[in-house]
This record gives C-alpha cells, sequence and structure tokens, in this order.
C-alpha cells in the first residue's frame, strides 16, 4: 500500500475543484489515458464502483492529477480486481496517435468506432439526420407536396433534391450513420459477450485488502470461529441466489448478472430488429386490387390493379391463396356535426390458402387486416358498382355488369365510364362502340339540389348517364384508365332537338338510346371493396426482436449488478472480527440495505461478542466513513 | 359497436364542469404550495452552504462524527444488528439533502400538507372530469389534443402523488408541476377545446388504447424527470459557485436551500428516466403494431413516427452519456433535456406544424385518407 489516505482525499479533492472549474471535464484524453495506464497494469479503468450515479467517477477519477495518477493506479489496484468487471462496457481508449502504423491505425480506428463515446455520437447525428425528414416533405410520402414545393422555392428546391432531403431516410447519409452505427454496436457486442461469458465461468473475485474502502462496510465481533462464520456467510448467500464461493479468508458472492445479459440481449435484439426489417423492405410487395361483392380474387402478379416490390422480389414469392368478396357493410353517423363520418367498415370474404385449400370466412375491417402466411390483406377503399344491362339496336344483351365507379368526395359521389368494346350493332345494323359516362348518387337530394351525393349511404341511389358512341380508342396504344372515355373519336346521342342525351335513372329504370339504338338499364347496386395485399417477410422476427429489446433493457435498467464479501478472521484477542462489505454497479441505497440484511442474517448465527476493552469500536483507523446521499432514508 | 351511439350531452356537460372545478382547486393547491413556500423562508436553511464550505476548508477533517445508517430489517427478532457505514463515491461533493420547500418551518409545513392534500381533491376531480368525457364519447379520452390534454395532466399528477404514497422525497416538485398542470389545462380549455365525438374506423383498435395510454404515461413521468432535471442544473450551479467561494443572491439561496442536494436530484430524474425508458420502447412498438394494422406498414417516417424515434434515440443518449466517463452531471442533464424538447415537440409542434396521418386535430382526414377516395 502505497498510498496513504489522505494522499488519496487530497487528490479526490483536487480533482473536485477541476471538475468544478470545469477544466477537468470535457477533456476525455486525459482521463482516457489515465485509464490506459490502468490497463497497463493489467487492471482496466473497471475500479469504478459508480458508473451511473455520481457526477465524477470512471476513469476521470484516476486523472486526478499527473503526479498522483500512479499511485491512483496502485491503490485503484486495491479494489481493482474486486471492482472490475461489473460492467462489460467498454474502455475508453487513449489515441495514441504516433507511431501506429497501418496495422496500429485500423485497429486505433476501429477501437474508436466500438468505442462508447462513438456511440453517443452516432446516436446524436441519427437523431438530428432524422429531423429534416419530419419538416420537409418526402416523396416516399406525398409526391405532391414535394413537386409543390420544388415550385414555391426556385434556389432551394433543387438544392434539396441534390442532397437527398426529399429522401431522407434512404439517402445516402443517413444510411451512413445508421450502418456506421451498427457495425459499432457490433463491434461493441462481440467482445463484450465474450467477457460476459468469461465472467459467467470464472468465479466472484476474492475479497480486497480493505474492505471499508467499499461503499457499504460492516463489521462486529464475535465468540464464532472464522470457518463457522464463513459457512453461515456462504449458506445465507447462496440462499439468497448470489454466485458465492469461499476465497482465502472471505466469503466473495455476486449477483444480478442478468443485468448485463439483459444489457446485451437489448443490443443483440437491435441488431435482429434491423436485420429483418431490411430483409422485410428487400422481399417486400405491395399491390391492390379493387373487388366487387361477389367477385374473388387469386393471388398472382396479373391480377393486381397496380404492384410494387423490393429489390430482391420474384414473382414466386407470392403466397398463393385466393378470396371473394361476398358483401361489403359501411355504416354512417346518421346525425350531429359529424353525419356521414364513416363509423364502420366491413368486408365479408371466403378466403382458401395454396391451390385448393379449404375454404374459410373472415371479415376484414380497416384496421384488422386478415393475415395469412407472410401477407396481408388489408381493407383501403370502397365505392359502388351499379349494375347494368345494355341490350343493342336487335335487343341483344351486350352488356350485363357491375361497373365500379371512383368516389369523388366524402359522401360517395362518385363517376366513371362503361364501355362496349364489342358485339355492339346500332339501330341500323351496323358494328359500333359505346362509350357511357356515369354518374352515381348514393343519396340524392330530390329535385332542386345540386348533382352531388348528400349522405354516403345508399338512400335514394340516382345514375346518371350520358351515353356516346364511336371510337373509343381503346386499341391506340396508349394505355386508358377504365374510368374515363376518350371522347376525341366519340360522337354524343343526341335527341330529336339535337341535344346531348342525358338521363337521370332510379333502379329499374331503362333509358332507350335515340334512333333504336338500343337500351341501358340500370337494375340495381353493388359495394365494391378496394385491397392492399401487402407481403413482408420478416415482420415475426422484428416483432421478436422488439420485445426481447423491451424485456432486455427493462432487466439492464431494473437490475443491480452488485458484490459482497465476507471476512472472517481471528484477531489478536482471540475474539473473530467479521467484516462484511458490499459493492454495485451504480451507487445505490439498495446495496447497504441488502448488506444490513445479509449481516442481521449471520449475525444471529455469530452474535455480537462481550466487548473485552472498554472504547474502540472502530476496527481500523480508517477516514471516518462518509454516508452516501442514497443511503439516507 | 352499435353504430348511433349517440354522445351523451349530459355528460359531455358535466365532465366540462368537472375540469373547470378541477382547474379551480388547483389553484388553491398553487397558492398553498406558495405559502409553503413563502413561510419556509423564514427559517434559516444553510446546510448546503455550511457542508461546502467546510469542505473547502479542511479536506480530510470534516466530517468527525461518521454518519452512520442503521437499517431495519422487518421483524423484531434482530434488536442489535450490525450497523452498515455508507460512504460516498470518492470525489463526489458532500451535501446533505434540502428540507423541502417548507425549509424546516412548521407552518410552511403545515401549508405544504395542505397542498398536497388539495392536489389530491383536484386530481379526483379531474379524474372524474377525464372519466365523464369517456363515459360521454363512449371510448378512451384521447381522440384529439383536448381530450389529450387534460389526461396528460391529471396522468402526471397522478405520477407525482404515486411517489408522495411511495414515500419518496418529491415534495418539492408540487410547485412546479402544479403551475405547468394549470397552464396545461388552461391550454386545453381556451385553444384546443373540442366538443366530444366518437372515433373515426381507422382510430378503432385496442393497439390504438395501449399506445396512447402508455404514450401518456412516459410522457407524463419523462415531464416529472425534466423537472427534476431542471433543478438539478440550478442545484449544481448553486453548489458549484458555493465551492468556488462565491456567495448567490438571498432568493436563489433560499430556493436552493431548500431543494435536495444536486447528486439526489440527478439521481432522482436519472431514475425516473431511466424506469420510464422500457415503456417508451414499448410505446413506439406498440404505435408501429396499430400503424401496420391501419395503414399498412409499420413503420412510415411519418412525422408523429420520426419525431417518437427521434425522442427515443435521445434518452438512449441520454443513458449512453451517463455510462460515459466525461459525459456525466450538466452534460448528460442537457441531454436529458433535449430529449424531453423533442418529446414535447413530438405532441404540440408535430400536432400543429406538421401535417401527417396522426394529426388528430382533424381526425376525420385520416380517416379518409386509409379509407375512401
Ligand atoms: C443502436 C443504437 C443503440 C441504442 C438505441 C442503445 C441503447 C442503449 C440503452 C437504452 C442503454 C441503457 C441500458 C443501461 O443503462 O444499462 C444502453 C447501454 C449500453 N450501450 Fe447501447 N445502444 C445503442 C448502441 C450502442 C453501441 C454502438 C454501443 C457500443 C459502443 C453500446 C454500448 C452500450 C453499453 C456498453 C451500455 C451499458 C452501459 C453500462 O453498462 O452502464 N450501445 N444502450
Amino acid at each position: 500500500m502505497t498510498t496513504t489516505d489522505s494522499d488519496r482525499e487530497a487528490s479526490g479533492e483536487r480533482e473536485n475543484a477541476a471538475e468544478r472549474t470545469g477544466s477537468g471535464k470535457g477533456r476525455p484524453a486525459d482521463g482516457a489515458r489515465a485509464a490506459g495506464k490502468g490497463r497497463a497494469t493489467g487492471k482496466s479503468g473497471t475500479s469504478d464502483p459508480d458508473r451511473d450515479s455520481g457526477p465524477d467517477s470512471g476513469p476521470h477519477r484516476a486523472s486526478a492529477a499527473d503526479s498522483a495518477s500512479t499511485s491512483a493506479a496502485t491503490d485503484d489496484n486495491d479494489l481493482g480486481a474486486a471492482g472490475s468487471q461489473l460492467s462489460t462496457a467498454p474502455q475508453e481508449d487513449a489515441p495514441n496517435l504516433p507511431s501506429l502504423g497501418v496495422i496500429g491505425w485500423v485497429r486505433w480506428f476501429w477501437r474508436q468506432l466500438t468505442s462508447m463515446r462513438v456511440a453517443l455520437l452516432l446516436l446524436f447525428m441519427l437523431s438530428l439526420a432524422a429531423i429534416p425528414g419530419s419538416l420537409i416533405p418526402q416523396s416516399g410520402q406525398d409526391e405532391s407536396q414535394v413537386v409543390d414545393f420544388m415550385e414555391r422555392h426556385e434556389f432551394w428546391g433543387p438544392v434539396f433534391e441534390k442532397v437527398g432531403l426529399f429522401h431522407v431516410y434512404s439517402s445516402p447519409w443517413f444510411s451512413a450513420i445508421y450502418i456506421l452505427l451498427f457495425v459499432s454496436l457490433i463491434g461493441c457486442i462481440v467482445p463484450r459477450t465474450w467477457q460476459f461469458v468469461g465472467q459467467l465461468r470464472s468465479r466472484p473475485p476474492g475479497a480486497p485488502k480493505r474492505l471499508t474502502r467499499l461503499p457499504a462496510y460492516a463489521t462486529w465481533r464475535t465468540e464464532a470461529e472464522p470457518e463457522l462464520v464463513r459457512e453461515v456467510a456462504l449458506k445465507a448467500l447462496k440462499r439468497r441466489r448470489f454466485r458465492a464461493h469461499v476465497a482465502g479468508d472471505a466469503v466473495a458472492a455476486e449477483k444480478g448478472y442478468l443485468r448485463e445479459a439483459g444489457n446485451l440481449a437489448f443490443h443483440i435484439a437491435l441488431i435482429v430488429m434491423l436485420v429483418a426489417f431490411a430483409w422485410g423492405q428487400l422481399f417486400r410487395s405491395e399491390g391492390n386490387k379493387l373487388i366487387v361483392e361477389g367477385d374473388g380474387f387469386a393471388n398472382t402478379l396479373t391480377q393486381y390493379d397496380d404492384f410494387k416490390s423490393g429489390n430482391l422480389f420474384t414473382a414466386d414469392d407470392l403466397n398463393p391463396f385466393s378470396f371473394d368478396l361476398k358483401n361489403f357493410r359501411g355504416t354512417y353517423e346518421t346525425s350531429g356535426p359529424n353525419k356521414g363520418t364513416p363509423r364502420v367498415y366491413e368486408a365479408s370474404v371466403d378466403y382458401a390458402v395454396g391451390a385448393d385449400g379449404r375454404e374459410r370466412s373472415a371479415k376484414i375491417e380497416v384496421n384488422k387486416p386478415l393475415e395469412i402466411d407472410d401477407s396481408k390483406v388489408y381493407l383501403v377503399s370502397h365505392g359502388y358498382a351499379p349494375v347494368i344491362t345494355i341490350k343493342d339496336g336487335r335487343g341483344n344483351v351486350v352488356f350485363d355488369d357491375a361497373v365500379p365507379l371512383l368516389p369523388l368526395d366524402s359522401n360517395v359521389t362518385s363517376t366513371g365510364a362503361i364501355k362496349v368494346m364489342d358485339g355492339y350493332l346500332d339501330g341500323r345494323g351496323k358494328w359500333d362502340q359505346l362509350g357511357i359516362q356515369a354518374f352515381f348518387l348514393p343519396t340524392y337530394g330530390g329535385e332542386g339540389t345540386a348533382v352531388v351525393s348528400q349522405f354516403p349511404a345508399l338512400s335514394n341511389p340516382r345514375l346518371n348517364l350520358t351515353p356516346y358512341h364511336g371510337d373509343l380508342r381503346v386499341n391506340g396504344g396508349i394505355p386508358q384508365s377504365v374510368y374515363q372515355l376518350d371522347k376525341s373519336k366519340l360522337k354524343g346521342f343526341k335527341d330529336s332537338e339535337g341535344e346531348q342525351v342525358r338521363e337521370n335513372l332510379e333502379i329499374g329504370e331503362t333509358m332507350k338510346l335515340p334512333n333504336g339504338a338500343g337500351s341501358i338499364t340500370f337494375d340495381g347496386v353493388k359495394e365494391w371493396a378496394g385491397f392492399q395485399i401487402t407481403q413482408q417477410p420478416g415482420s415475426g422476427w422484428a416483432l421478436g426482436g422488439a420485445m426481447t429489446a423491451i424485456a432486455g433493457l427493462a432487466g439492464s435498467l431494473f437490475i443491480q449488478r452488485r458484490r459482497v464479501w465476507v471476512r472472517a478472521t481471528t484477531g489478536p484477542d482471540g475474539v473473530t472480527v467479521v467484516e462484511m462489505a458490499g459493492l454495485g454497479r451504480s451507487e445505490s441505497a439498495k446495496v447497504p440495505q441488502e448488506l444490513g440484511d445479509l449481516a442481521a442474517l449471520i449475525h444471529t448465527e455469530a452474535p455480537t461478542a462481550a466487548e473485552p476493552e472498554p472504547k474502540n469500536p472502530d476496527p481500523t483507523p480508517e477516514p471516518p466513513a462518509v454516508p452516501a446521499e442514497g443511503a439516507k432514508k | 359497436m352499435t353504430l348511433a351511439a349517440a354522445t351523451n350531452e349530459n355528460l359531455a356537460n358535466l365532465s366540462n364542469t368537472l375540469i373547470y372545478s378541477a382547474m379551480a382547486v388547483y389553484t388553491l393547491a398553487f397558492f398553498a404550495y406558495i405559502a409553503e413556500w413563502l413561510f419556509g423562508s423564514r427559517s434559516k436553511v444553510g446546510r448546503t452552504a455550511a457542508a461546502l464550505t467546510a469542505d473547502t476548508k479542511g479536506a480530510a477533517k470534516k466530517a468527525d462524527a461518521p454518519a452512520v445508517t442503521v437499517t431495519k430489517a422487518g421483524g423484531t427478532s434482530v434488536l442489535e444488528r450490525p450497523q452498515v457505514v455508507v460512504r460516498a463515491a470518492a470525489g463526489a461533493r458532500d451535501v446533505p439533502d434540502g428540507p423541502g420547500a417548507h425549509g424546516g418551518d412548521e407552518q410552511g409545513d403545515l401549508y405544504g400538507r395542505i397542498a398536497v392534500s388539495l392536489t389530491v381533491l383536484a386530481f379526483l376531480v379531474a379524474f372524474g372530469g377525464v372519466l365523464t368525457r369517456a363515459l360521454s364519447v363512449q371510448r378512451a379520452p384521447w381522440g384529439n389534443m383536448y381530450e389529450f390534454n387534460i389526461t396528460f395532466s391529471t396522468v402526471a399528477v397522478g405520477v407525482y402523488l404515486t411517489l408522495l404514497a411511495l414515500r419518496k422525497n418529491v415534495r418539492w416538485l408540487g410547485l412546479f408541476l402544479i403551475t405547468t398542470v394549470l397552464l396545461d389545462l388552461g391550454i386545453a380549455i381556451t385553444v384546443l377545446y373540442t366538443a366530444s365525438d366518437q372515433l373515426v374506423p381507422a382510430l378503432h383498435s385496442y393497439w390504438l388504447y395501449i399506445h396512447v395510454s402508455t404514450a401518456i404515461l412516459c410522457g407524463a413521468v419523462f415531464y416529472v424527470g425534466a423537472v427534476g432535471t431542471i433543478l438539478y442544473l440550478f442545484k449544481d450551479s448553486y453548489e458549484s459557485k458555493l465551492v468556488s467561494g462565491g456567495t448567490p443572491g438571498r432568493f436563489a439561496t433560499s430556493v436552493m436551500e431548500r431543494l435536495p442536494a444536486s447528486a439526489s436530484l440527478d439521481k432522482f430524474s436519472y431514475r425516473v428516466n431511466a424506469a420510464v425508458f422500457p415503456l417508451w420502447t414499448f410505446t413506439i412498438i406498440a404505435g408501429a403494431i396499430w400503424a401496420g394494422d391501419a395503414w399498412g406498414r409499420y413503420w412510415g417516417w411519418d412525422p408523429k413516427e420520426t419525431w417518437a424515434f427521434i425522442t427515443w434515440v435521445a434518452y438512449a443518449c441520454y443513458l449512453h452519456a451517463r455510462a460515459t466517463a466525461g459525459w456525466k452531471g450538466r452534460k448528460a442533464a442537457y441531454i436529458a433535456l433535449v430529449a424531453f424538447g423533442c418529446w414535447l415537440f413530438n405532441y404540440y409542434g408535430v400536432n400543429i406544424f406538421v401535417s401527417g396521418k396522426h394529426s388528430y386535430a382533424d381526425v376525420g382526414l385520416a380517416a379518409l385518407r386509409s379509407v375512401g377516395a
């Protein structure tokens, strides 16, 4: 023991002063260098009983003053072995810049990357980098807002575009940060896991020479033999599920390994989540399909109305299943200020998994997708599909189908087009094509009201039709929307006064086309539902990772890792002296409390001996101990 | 779900009355807390100064009488149990906790007790207000910002009262907390008030209840932690000033002397923040699950999601900072405040300035976007 207590006290004092004036702070190199020295002597700077409590502890302490640092290091050695490895947190490294060589540099860089400080920095940068994406429109979410932004900001628009501010979360710089973070994470986890496994396989370190140094300490004298005391202590500790063993004249025990395990599990779970997420993105697919009541869908590429997928997706990856839409039900608020607000949307389907699987029924609601393997079928939209029968000039039925129309407003005023491409002969028996512009109001307000629906449900449906004939131009090579007519080669049907024919039909009504060109009947209304089918593998892994992360986090934050030593020796007067001490990784009121409970347990079997000589209760002439804040009640 | 679950006007009105009454009682509690501070200032409190100035004078010679803590076991069987001596971490400032707002003054203490009783009463009334609101709309009371605000403040007070009930030394929080609770309720009633109404289908999911209720609880606890952090920063500068031989002003002395030691405040806010961090993690995950069901993707960098993530990363920063030498103490405290700022911005800022799927200022839109058009 080279250091005197006053030395230590003084060095602590000096450091305090440095801390207060701020000169000792923010210069990690100092602390790190000292820690490096500690490492060089074989005891790393982990002799740090209060990693997350006091404002100034850690390697910092050794940085007190250069002259004191060597002696401080030796002093720490005293506790070193006992206090070591209460955590597997990486040490802060000194940038030993000169004379490193290439390998040295690589190693130095790797050390930096996997240090806590750089992890902290990267975390910081990640949160900063995430901000712009929440304030600037993102093309992945709303392309039209991006276009709007570009138009309004002539200068900044292109600049933002160049640095990827319209797709922040897939930009190179954002990716760089989180990739570095995860490399750092892996580089951190692997050695920490090894270290932890090592700790699990070895035994708790033996008692330090001077137990009085530790944050919680108790002592008494007893008539019981030292062996007996140790035996009792070992039993008591084991009963409390400490890992305990006798080492020399003392029992060494440790508990709370779950803290470290939880911490490692949490960080590993983060990696699992990221990998699962990336995997899911690469193999993801997403498509939309509009289905009228009574119709069905089989999950193949050709059946989708539109489809997009991740980079590694192939058509073979689609889960085989099919379903029919039996019925769609929508209900709406019927009165009050929120009249017309949707209340329930529900699609009843029959589905089958695999090529010829058994049919099963299910309901799909807005928040309740149908899950089939990795696929989820979401209900994303709905509307009406009037059923229409069209007869041509000879009275033959040339069209008999439900025509889905697109909603225009929240009361589901809808619009669309009916196209008859083949088989139609006009009044004079000549081939022609029919195109009919359709407007649909589920609730018509009556004569004199605007031609918009008054309510989203079907209470007074009207179908407004405007028929044309001529060339629909569907074979013109230009892709054409099924909901719109290309009127450039179409002519309207005119009545006897030369006005464009246009009629409002109720269910069951028929409109006759002029000149015996046929008729159109409004037979009824079906509803349609729009489905989004997404397939994202790896979701299960992501969820598992997330749950593990929470459990690990709870373990790592709520469990204390701590050590207890019980030393029993025969004093000079032949009476046994029992000394107990506790050390927690973070300074906590629980450590002294637990020590007190343990002491009480052991004390019942090894009670205090009668005091032989008057007055000297303090077995060691240590400097008086001072209370820790947390220990006070 | 019944389609025409009509909103119950009477209950809604009762709810409003209860919220107003709660505000009145909170105001009384506010004055009682003020009285506690005022009366407390009469007695002389100078323990921090005493401890710290003694510290600077005779380094190793201070504290001749070692403070000894005796922990008692549950039973009476142990009469004479060994004493546990506790020592502070080397280098830590050794400052006793302040006596609390009453400053050891009996009358101050009485006012403090009255204030706490009034707070309990106001809490119950506010709770009734939230409950009747929930009954009137037949769902959980967090469909819009008004409801969110009244629930949030009620939960924050609930957290405070729970800490008190657990016999934690937190009465010093009272004045700071009630002041902001009054502000919060004031804003809720004047600016954010929304007539009661039911939810649109997109908001119907039990994940919503899980996600939002934990979000509110986390916010309330983060808030309590942030108050602790701010007070820590003040107390820490106060202590530093004393150590470096300065004399703080009389007002600062009067207030600071009564607060717990900076180390205790720091530990308090760390514990509070750390304790709720896993729940915050869970909140985000629950939100992702809900988004997965409602919008067809778990994570879409919607502004609300993004800021929840930023908040999460900021708190993770804080926890890392505490484990990293050179970042403990004040620096970590600043990070904690930034993190709470992120939370606040996510709540107010994003709702007001940024449009996204979450904007429950106009819930109808969110529904329309997911169903319809
Ligand atoms: C992806 C980003 C990361 C997140 C969200 C994260 C989150 C967390 C959280 C919340 C804790 C608190 C648990 C506690 O205090 O015991 C923690 C602790 C810890 N993290 Fe991370 N972490 C991340 C990356 C890293 C990296 C890259 C490293 C390695 C350099 C690292 C090393 C540690 C260590 C050593 C601890 C324990 C500190 C101690 O023992 O006191 N973390 N982390």
